[in-house]
């Protein structure tokens, strides 16, 4: 099979869907001939013209707008979010709209639309262009949240989002779009709410979203070699969440931390944890431990900004600790 | 009066529309008063010639956004008693199966976006609406609705700029009243608020809206020009609300005066204008002016009896319609 980039991945979802369905089209900021400052979506505007690939004035909260009133007579836009951050300015159109149309319509309107932005610190860019804000979105009903962690869940998942009646909010990690991956040259799909198990193990669970799916890899191989074998299961989509697959691992295991690059308090990590702990209590062993950003916002320097992050030796230090019995108390 | 539609059905049915508003309007009211209303709801009343002079030139097909203020727009636009009270009232035949209320109120049926309860919050749908349309080569236009207050929103300024730069179907219509809540709008507004709009090269109009056919006869033409690509249009309508903001905003007299609100009432009541007009112009004789509006009230009383007797939704709604299959 051949590999491709996250980034080319998900320019070949665009491009697919968009010649499948003329009722779809792409709108943000630069994302005509310019392809995105990432370059996500260059060659589409050759493909499929201006008025497909909609270039718009610095403005989230109107072409936000202008998306969900397309969606709501007939269209699939497609949002450019620039960058993850962005999304306190689109807030309203996001959450007060998009989100509860379909339910103040008592289901008469839908509002089929996607919002692709990023998300991921460690790029240098400060605390304005590296925060990953998923858990705000997930904590709205009415909108469904997806977490590529490779060139493969991209295009799968993104192809799924374009089709799906409902909003959908995908966050790309930004420092994964040069990442290969294997990605089949025939179509396919991965339906919402499947979590994957990448690796399995019988001692301990690793739930890791997103670019935290390496970080948790990369653990489980330090914590194999030194007899620890952990299961590995990336959610995919954490709106809707796979609880299933989650709470049969846990029980298998007894052990489980929960990874994501979101901000640690009231987060992704701190929702997943608590779940498992009421609903799969009487077979942990250890307290399910939460790893998430730090709760500080994104420092600009190198030399702050690596230590705000889950790391692959940090998840398999704690791994070590809830294996071992070791107590763990925040206090 | 400016002449609009011409024949003797067309003014009739503007008529009998603003009545069912005002008639709509007495009856919520009432339900407030009488406790029997869940929450708060915020009155047309005054603002008639504005929905209907507009909504009469539209079609099914073309579509509008709604406000806070919505009920008059949904009237407006076609709907009917039964579902709207029966929304009002939180009842399982509401337009939205009494998820939405008075303040989401949508009727998809009739091209009516829905009502929005964040002032200003439908401007990007309406001018996305427009951009849909045109994208996918349809002629339908797209109507936005909103208040003297919604124009201190920014959101207004990023979709007015997208429409004038592509030549969109939509036209933004100001419902000027004269009060932002509880604020004077002068008090909220700096400068001319056409002079906002024609900043971005989109034709703009100030009219009295509290005159049906003047509102009807600009709203064709600009209808008819937004469907030949000439889009986007700005219309400020300088009306009148004759109840506060909402129907528990009684005692108003630290922001307007008592003398100011009888002065609109007695003399440039939209429904009493055209009335006169009617007569005067041979269209309709006082005798079939008020058995129409006996008619109207009858409606309205049975619809109103009916949603206080419907079922409220069933428990296990709550959780449905949160998604989309």
């Amino acid at each position: 099979m051949r590999n491709i980039t996250l980034s080319q991945a998900v320019n070949e979802a665009l491009a697919e869907e968009m010649r499948r369905d003329p009722t779809t089209f792409i709108i943000g900021e630069d994302v005509a001939e310019a392809g995105t400052p990432f370059k996500v979506l260059s060659g589409l505007v050759e493909e499929f013209g201006t008025d497909r690939v909609i270039d718009t004035p610095i403005a989230e909260p109107g072409f936000m707008g202008m998306a969900v009133g397309a969606a709501m007579t007939g269209a699939r836009p497609i949002v450019d979010l620039m960058f993850g951050d962005f999304i306190f300015l689109i807030m309203d159109q996001l959450c007060n709209q998009a989100a509860k149309i379909h339910y103040m319509s008592g289901g008469k309107l839908n509002v089929p639309l996607v919002v692709r932005t990023n998300m991921g610190a460690t790029r240098r860019s400060a605390a304005q262009h590296s925060q990953s804000l998923q858990a705000l979105v997930a904590h709205i009903p009415g909108l469904k949240v997806a977490m590529p962690s490779s060139a493969y869940e991209a295009k799968g998942l993104m192809k799924t989002a374009i089709r799906d009646n409902n909003p959908v909010v995908i966050f790309e990690d930004k420092l994964m779009y040069q990442d290969k991956a294997p990605v089949p040259e025939e179509e396919y799909l991965i339906p919402f709410g499947e979590a994957n198990v990448k690796r399995e193990g019988s001692d301990i669970t690793l739930i890791a979203t997103s670019s935290m799916v390496q970080v948790a890899e990369k653990a489980a191989e330090m914590l194999s070699a030194e007899g620890i074998e952990a299961e590995v299961i990336d959610p995919r989509t954490i709106v809707p969440l796979d609880e299933k697959t989650l709470i049969e691992s846990v029980k298998k295991t007894s052990r489980a931390i929960v990874i994501d690059e979101g901000h640690q308090s009231y987060g992704v990590t701190s929702e997943i944890a608590s779940r498992l702990n009421e609903k799969a209590f009487y077979h942990l062993d250890a307290p399910v431990l939460r790893m998430g950003a730090m709760d500080v916002p994104v420092p600009f320097s190198p030399a702050l900004e690596d230590i705000t992050v889950p790391t692959p030796e940090g998840v398999a230090e704690n791994a070590r600790k809830l294996c071992s019995g070791e107590l763990i108390h925040a206090a | 009066m400016a002449k609009a539609k011409t024949n003797t059905e067309d003014y009739l049915r503007m008529y009998r529309q603003m009545v069912r508003i005002r008639t709509f309007e007495d009856n919520a009211n009432q339900l407030y008063l009488s406790a029997k209303m869940p929450g708060l709801t915020h009155m047309y009343s005054g603002e008639e010639a504005v929905a209907v002079g507009i909504c009469e030139a539209l079609t099914d097909d073309d579509r509008i956004t709604s406000t806070h203020r919505g009920h008059g727009h949904c009237v407006a636009k076609g709907a009917e008693f039964k579902e709207m009270f029966c929304e009002l009232l939180g009842k399982e035949e509401g337009y939205c199966r009494g998820k939405g209320g008075s303040m989401h109120i949508a009727d998809q049926s009739h091209g009516n976006l829905g009502a929005n309860a964040i002032v200003g919050g439908s401007m990007g749908i309406a001018t996305g609406s427009a951009l849909r349309s045109k994208m996918l080569g349809h002629d339908d236009v797209t109507v936005c609705f909103f208040g003297d207050g919604a124009t201190a929103q920014g959101l207004l300024y990023e979709v007015m700029n997208m429409a004038a730069l592509w030549n969109l179907p939509v036209i933004y219509a100001c419902e000027n009243n004269g009060y932002s809540e509880y604020t004077k709008t002068e008090e909220i507004a700096a400068g001319s608020i056409t002079a906002r709009a024609e900043a971005f090269g989109i034709e703009a109009f100030k009219i009295d809206g509290q005159d049906v056919l003047a509102v009807n006869e600009l709203t064709q033409k600009l209808v008819a020009r937004c469907r030949k690509g000439e889009g986007p249009f700005f219309i400020e309508l300088e009306t009148y609300r004759y109840h506060g903001h909402h129907v528990g905003d009684i005692n108003r007299e630290y922001y307007r005066s008592k003398d100011e609100e009888k002065d609109w009432k007695e003399n440039r009541d939209p429904i009493i204008r055209f009335r006169g007009w009617l007569v005067e112009q041979g269209i309709a004789s006082e005798e079939e002016i008020e058995a129409m509006n006996a008619e109207i009230e009858k409606d309205a009383t049975e619809a109103v009896a009916y949603a206080e007797a419907a079922k409220y939704p069933d428990a296990s709604e709550v959780d449905m319609h949160v998604y989309a299959d």
